[in-house]
Parts: structure tokens; C-alpha cells; sequence
């Protein structure tokens, strides 16, 4: 019997369009694949250090998110070990990974930092789209990113198994995917754009 | 600009300038700037929210019911007082009566927020601005042990455990990665801890980082789920079963006694270690009044935790509510989040058009319309500022107004409006009475930062004394056979009116928040939100008047122009909701937050 825990989070945040990758890959395999019981999949939002009590529990952390790698749009990578607080700390990248980053080196700090790290980050095509959902070249990775995940699992002794029947949703049903994105109000109704004048990303 | 005299401050820009950029990166950016005078004394302070934020607008023609599952994507940090301030709006607008049961579980949900929160931002976000841990090192680890047990009985306070957390730091810096304590202005002359109490505070951070895991679970066994728990309008959605067994369905008495040694641990860690060590470091920084800004003239609480349910009334509420203004403690104003000549917002300094920009809003007559523009004095290009015009618009927060008044928000105003009515508080009275003989310190020493400081402390303090309240009525009610926790009767849109309105709030553990919220044919009309930051950290308005952010900052000494310690502990006092405060990286591990002195 395997008893390794193991914590699959995805991070981010949904309402601003590629940011939301980490969330709707959990939610993903939350939807279709069923886990042994020492898997946990949680959608981590934006929490920041409030993640901590669940990453010193883990042996095994994998993360989903959007990171900026300075890659073309879409590109999916998987970092490894000790490579993922570096690339999580990774300039002009979001907000929440800096955070995420502190949540890392607290658990190390505590002596609780899980054995084994792995990061499948996307490289996000837009994020200043207030209300926005996934573009279609990041919405494309869902599926090699789940693949690597499941790869990962299966070597951690935890295999995926396709889900019967339906799963209790892991987000709130208004923000699934397709409600999510269906029930958009315009653009005129709704002012969509993040304000990156103010970021002195002119330079960067 | 011309030096101007605005609500008791001198204001004069005319002194050098220090740019702090970003001070926080979550849930929205932050920046100020401040001018020096030659005595490196700050004389004008601008703050700044620089990243748009309409998160309202999103809401529009979704369910109202759904409402609470957007705003708690709004921000990492408050996200449960969001979704509650969202489900008491939605329940205001539709005239819905939630059970007794939900109440009480809604109050320990956010009280146990407030006891998580308050640790957090005390250990994690904000001790750093008084604890020097790099001086940790050289401390004695047995006159730590003295010191530690001179202050309390909490248990790990033997020689050989701070010699074990000194090596533990020592591994730490020797390997070059400082981890959460880069990046600190180690050795600035604005700390004031000998190196045995820094040792100690040090150890205590680290407990901390491993005692949130505890309290957390709370919210797992009533909301369902964590880290966003489940929330229902018209009650909570957990059922209560005390005769089932296991972990899976109803709330049951085996999960209900786990919360109970939850409340009790909390208790525990807050009286022995919390507010010992918080009165420890005060001692050393009595001297250090500044920061006080707004505090000791306007302050303003929503007031939250309702004794009894649907009774949303002054007298029901155990956190106060209330209005203070122009210093005169003895008037306590009431509060209504629904007159339309009280709780209003203005832009003239923000990034937003008004038909008439002299005049405020009413949240239900709120108007998002961004307008970017700069002050003609801006220094920089329009996509990379350097310089602000404070003449001009330099936001992206609304400036919120009581009565036309800025006011401050969160646990000072809270407490304070507590120890001002002893019959109905004596708790909060007691409390900060027996804090103030301990320091020795006169009742006007809480207006400054240590002063609101001190506020979280007692109140995390009162906190764990309701939640053990909270439980035992929770307990009882269910005992007496009543276990219903949801009210369903409106559910169905069809029994809605074609319009309504209303208007929810809390205190969250930053301050007052609201909602105010339209509902035409069954559909989000308008949703608006005024967030504890945005009264805080909100700009100037028509007349000048300065916000609480730059209030606080005025008239305090920076030792070193090029360390805005000062700045951020003043700063970080507010547990701005911008989680995750200083410690922002940039790949190769340096700061940042860039630091720019002209």
C-alpha cells in the first residue's frame, strides 16, 4: 500500500482569462478521472499562504498554473524538484506566485516541504481580460497538461481512473467552465481590460 | 500644489520624493509615494491603487444566487466575508429570514476567520516590520528562555528549543536563502528589539506557520470545502445530523466536537503566546507613536457577528458599529448602509468619470466608468509613471465617504467603538483597559500604528471568547431539537418581486465591507462593492481631504530615505487586503519592490 499523500493544486485566478488554467485543470480532472483516496485535488485559488497547512501535509505536490516563462503563448512545461520555487518566483508572472513562492519556503522553513515538486505551468496568452476565460491556444493544453499529471500519478503509485458517473463539482457550479463563459455579460456592459499602463511593464 | 492644511495635517509636497512601488502585489497593486522634508520627516503621502478593479461589472445578468462565488474569487484573502457580505445582501434585497443555526455558523465561520487571519497577518505579514531576524542570531538562547518565560507558560520556551531555532535560522541565512526573511531591512535603526526577544518572536513565527493548519479545518467541516467554502443565500448548506457517524454527509457530533478543540487550541496559542509576545514588543516601541493618521478623529465599524439571527440592529451586534468623527469620542453615530447621504464615493482623484465630480455616489447609484488620465504635473510617460500628480487623478480606488468624511476602517475603529461603551461591550473594555495599565500607556496611545496593532491583538482575543460562546449556543439550540440550517422558501426565482434591493455587509478582518445589490427580472441589475482597502487606501477627493493610508504616513521620521521601513510598518498596520505584503521576487530572488528616491 502506497500511503505517500499526494496534492494536486491548481492556482490562479478565474476571472482573468489564461490565469484561470491551474483552477479548470483541477477541475478537469476532477470531472472526468477518479483518484485513490490518498490523492487530494484542490482548486487553490489565489490563497497565497493560506495554501501552506495543505502543502505541509503533502509528500507529493503537483501544481497547475499559468507561469510567464517568456516562452510563446501556449507553450506547456513541466519543471521539477527544486527548479519550482525559482520558476514560481518568475518575474512579470502573476500575482498569486510570488505568493505561492512564500508558501514553498515556509514549508521548508517549517522542515515540511513535500519530497517531490512538480510544476506544469502554461505559458498564458492574455491575462488582462477582466471576466475572460481560457484563450483557445491555453484551452488546448488542458489535455497534455492533465497527461503529464496522470503520468506523474501513475509513477507516485496513485493512477487516475476514468470517473463513473457524475462528480461533485470541486468549483462552485455558476463558475464552471461553461457557465463561466456563457453567462458573460458584453463588453459594453462590462469593462474588461486589467490596467497594464500602470505596471512600468513598458521597460521590463 | 501649494502647501494646503487639510483635516488637521500640514500638507507640502515640496520635499524630496520616495516612490515605493509596489508595497503589495495580490488582489490588486499598490503604491505610494511620499515627500521628505530635511529632517527625512514625511510631509505628503500619496496612495495609490494601480490596478483596475471593477470587479462588480462581471456580475451583471448572473444569478444573484450565484453572486457569492464570484466576489470570493475577488480577492485571496478575504474570500469567505466576500461570499457572506454577498448571501446577507441577496438575503436583504428578497426579505429572506435565515435560521437561528445558520446565524451562529455563519458567526463562527467568521470568527474563525478573523483568530486565522489576524495570526497570519500578525506572524507572517507583519512582524517582520518589528522583529530584526537577522539580530536573532546573536541572542542568547538561554536569556531567551528567561525572557519567554517571564511572559508566559506556553511550554516551548526551554533554552535548548530557541538554541535549536537559532540553528535553524543559521542553516537558513548561511545558505543564502533567507526564504519568507529576504529581502528585510535587517540592521535598520528602526528596530528596537534586543536580539533574545527577535529570537523569540522568531520562534513564534514558526509555530504559527504550523498551527494555521489547525484552525483552517473549521471552515472544511461547515463549508463543505476548503480553501473556498461552500455558501448557500437563505442559510448555510451543511445539514446537521448529531446521530451520524463518520466523515462524509451531515455535520455530526464527533465533527462538531473537533471544532470545539479547535476553538479551545486557538484560545490557547492566542492567550500564550499571541498576546504576550505582542505586549512584549510594544514595551519596546512606546516610543514610537506615529501612524495614528485618521484614527483619533474619524473612524467608522459596520459591526458583524448578530447575537440573535436577522436582526441586523446596533444592539444585536457583538463586533460594534458606529461612527466617530472629528475626534469627538463621546458621540457614537449610527450607521445605516443604506441612506443615501451616508456611505458615498467620489472621484475626483480616481481613474473614473462622474457627471458631476464635486458630488458623491451611493453605491446603489454607483457608476464605474473608467477615465485614465494624469495630472499635468505627472513625471514619466503615461505607460510608465514615475511621478505622480496628486493634483490630479492618481487612482484606481474610489474615495468612500461617510457624510462627506474620510474615515479609517478595521480593528482599531472596532475596538476602540468597544471600549467606549463598557455596558455592552465590557469585554473589549476589559481588554483594552488591562493592555493599556500593562503598557502603561494613556488611551490615545491606540491611535497610532502599534495602537491598531495592539487592536487586531485584543480583538483576535475577543474573538476566541465568541467563538467558544457562539459554539455553546450553537450547541444548545441543537439540543433543544431545532436543526435547521437553510431557509428555502424563497429559493425559486418565481417567488422573487420583479425588483429589489439591498445592501449586505461585514466586518471583515481588515474593516467594513459592503455590498449593495439590484435585482431586475430575477438578474444582477448592479452590484457594487466598497471593500475595507478602498476606504483605507483610498485618494483624495474634491475638497483635498486625504484618505487613511496617507493620513497615517504623515508627519513620521524615516531613519534611512532608502529603507521605507516606517513606511511599510504604518502601512502594513492596515492588513491592507493585498496579501502576501513586501516579500514580492523577481527570478534571480531580489526584491521587487523598487525603491526610488528623487
Amino acid at each position: 500500500m502506497n500511503s505517500k499523500r499526494i496534492l494536486v493544486l491548481g492556482i490562479g485566478n478565474l476571472l482573468w482569462a489564461d490565469e484561470g488554467f491551474g483552477v479548470r485543470c483541477v477541475e478537469a480532472l476532477n470531472a472526468g478521472w477518479e483518484f485513490p483516496p490518498q490523492v487530494e485535488l484542490m482548486d487553490g485559488g489565489t490563497q497565497g499562504l493560506y495554501l501552506l497547512p495543505y502543502v505541509q501535509e503533502a509528500d507529493c505536490l503537483l501544481v497547475f498554473d499559468a507561469v510567464d516563462y517568456g516562452d510563446a503563448p501556449g507553450n506547456l512545461r513541466e519543471v521539477v524538484g527544486d527548479q519550482v520555487p525559482r520558476f514560481m518566483g518568475a518575474k512579470k508572472m502573476s500575482l498569486h506566485q510570488t505568493g505561492f513562492q512564500e508558501v514553498l519556503m515556509a514549508a521548508e522553513l517549517t522542515g515540511k516541504l513535500p519530497a517531490e515538486l512538480v510544476l506544469i505551468g502554461v505559458q498564458p496568452e492574455e491575462l488582462e481580460d477582466y471576466g475572460g476565460s481560457l484563450r483557445d491556444i491555453v484551452k488546448a493544453q488542458m489535455a497534455p497538461a492533465l497527461d503529464i499529471a496522470f503520468a506523474w500519478l501513475e509513477r507516485w503509485g496513485a493512477p487516475a481512473r476514468v470517473r463513473q458517473g457524475k462528480a461533485a463539482s470541486l468549483t462552485d457550479a455558476a463558475l464552471a467552465i461553461e457557465v463561466y463563459e456563457g453567462e458573460r455579460p458584453s463588453a459594453s456592459q462590462a469593462y474588461r481590460l486589467g490596467d497594464a499602463r500602470f505596471l512600468n511593464l513598458e521597460e521590463a | 500644489m501649494a502647501a494646503y492644511e487639510t483635516q488637521g495635517f500640514k500638507v507640502d509636497n515640496s520635499g524630496k520624493r520616495v516612490v515605493v512601488d509596489p508595497v503589495c502585489r495580490i488582489e490588486g497593486h499598490m503604491r505610494v509615494e511620499v515627500n521628505l522634508d530635511s529632517n527625512n520627516v514625511i510631509r505628503n503621502a500619496v496612495s495609490t491603487g494601480t490596478m483596475w478593479r471593477g470587479l462588480e461589472v462581471i456580475l451583471k445578468g448572473r444569478d444573484p444566487r450565484d453572486a457569492w462565488a464570484f466576489t470570493e474569487r475577488i480577492c485571496g484573502v478575504c474570500t469567505g466575508t466576500h461570499a457572506l457580505t454577498s448571501v446577507r445582501a441577496v438575503e436583504d434585497a428578497l426579505k429572506i429570514q435565515i435560521p437561528e443555526n445558520a446565524n451562529t455558523i455563519r458567526n463562527l465561520m467568521q470568527l474563525n476567520l478573523y483568530v486565522h487571519d489576524h495570526l497570519v497577518h500578525f506572524y507572517h505579514l507583519h512582524a517582520l516590520d518589528w522583529v530584526d531576524v537577522v539580530s536573532a542570531l546573536k541572542a542568547d538562547p538561554k536569556a531567551t528562555s528567561t525572557l519567554a518565560q517571564s511572559i508566559s507558560n506556553w511550554p516551548l520556551s526551554s533554552p535548548g528549543y530557541f538554541r535549536d531555532i537559532q540553528n535553524r535560522l543559521k542553516k537558513f541565512v548561511e545558505s543564502g536563502q533567507l526564504g519568507p526573511f529576504m529581502n528585510g531591512y535587517w540592521g535598520n535603526p528602526a528596530y528596537k528589539l534586543p536580539p533574545e526577544a527577535n529570537l523569540m518572536a522568531v520562534a513564534h513565527y514558526l509555530e504559527a506557520l504550523d498551527f494555521q493548519k489547525e484552525i483552517v479545518k473549521v471552515h472544511t467541516i461547515f463549508g463543505g470545502k476548503n480553501p473556498h467554502p461552500n455558501w448557500l443565500v437563505g442559510g448555510v448548506p451543511c445539514a446537521i445530523n448529531l446521530e451520524g457517524v463518520g466523515a462524509v454527509g451531515a455535520v455530526n457530533m464527533e465533527r462538531l466536537n473537533l471544532v470545539k478543540s479547535i476553538i479551545d487550541r486557538c484560545a490557547e496559542f492566542v492567550e500564550q503566546v499571541y498576546i504576550p509576545d505582542l505586549l512584549a514588543i510594544g514595551s519596546f516601541y512606546k516610543g514610537w507613536g506615529y501612524g495614528g493618521g485618521l484614527s483619533s478623529k474619524n473612524m467608522l465599524s459596520y459591526g458583524d457577528i448578530p447575537q440573535k439571527a436577522n436582526d441586523y440592529t446596533s444592539g444585536n451586534l457583538l463586533l460594534p458599529r458606529g461612527a466617530i468623527i472629528n475626534g469627538k469620542l463621546d458621540e457614537i453615530h449610527p450607521v445605516d448602509l443604506k441612506d443615501p447621504e451616508q456611505v458615498q464615493e467620489f472621484v475626483a482623484h480616481s481613474w473614473y468619470k462622474y457627471p458631476d465630480e464635486t458630488k458623491g455616489l451611493h453605491p446603489f447609484d454607483g457608476v464605474t466608468e473608467p477615465n485614465f488620465e494624469l495630472g499635468p504635473k505627472t513625471k514619466g510617460s503615461k505607460t510608465r509613471i514615475e511621478e505622480l500628480d496628486e493634483g490630479g487623478k492618481y487612482s484606481w480606488i474610489k474615495a468612500p465617504r461617510w457624510r462627506g468624511h474620510a474615515m479609517e476602517v478595521g480593528c482599531l475603529p472596532r475596538m476602540v467603538l468597544g471600549y467606549l461603551q463598557p455596558k455592552q461591550y465590557p469585554e473589549i473594555h476589559g481588554l483594552v483597559e488591562g493592555a493599556l495599565k500593562k503598557l502603561d500607556v494613556p488611551v490615545t496611545a491606540l491611535f497610532s500604528t502599534l495602537g491598531r496593532t495592539a487592536a487586531r491583538g485584543l480583538e483576535t482575543a475577543y474573538c476566541v471568547k465568541l467563538q467558544s460562546q457562539q459554539f455553546d449556543k450553537l450547541m444548545a439550540n441543537l439540543k433543544a431539537g431545532d436543526l435547521n440550517t437553510a431557509n428555502i422558501e424563497k429559493w425559486e426565482p418565481s417567488t422573487w418581486p420583479k425588483e429589489a434591493m439591498g445592501a449586505g455587509f461585514t466586518e471583515a478582518p481588515r474593516g467594513a465591507l459592503g455590498h449593495w445589490i439590484r435585482i431586475k427580472d430575477t438578474k444582477i441589475d448592479n452590484y457594487q462593492c466598497v471593500v475595507p482597502t478602498t476606504w483605507n487606501g483610498g485618494p483624495r477627493d474634491h475638497k483635498g481631504q486625504i484618505g487613511a493610508f496617507e493620513a497615517a504616513l504623515m508627519d513620521t521620521p524615516v531613519a534611512k530615505a532608502d529603507e521605507p521601513l516606517e513606511i511599510l510598518r504604518t502601512l502594513h498596520s492596515f492588513d491592507p487586503c493585498l496579501a502576501c505584503s513586501t516579500h514580492v521576487m523577481s527570478p534571480d530572488g531580489q526584491e521587487m519592490t523598487t525603491v526610488k528616491v528623487r
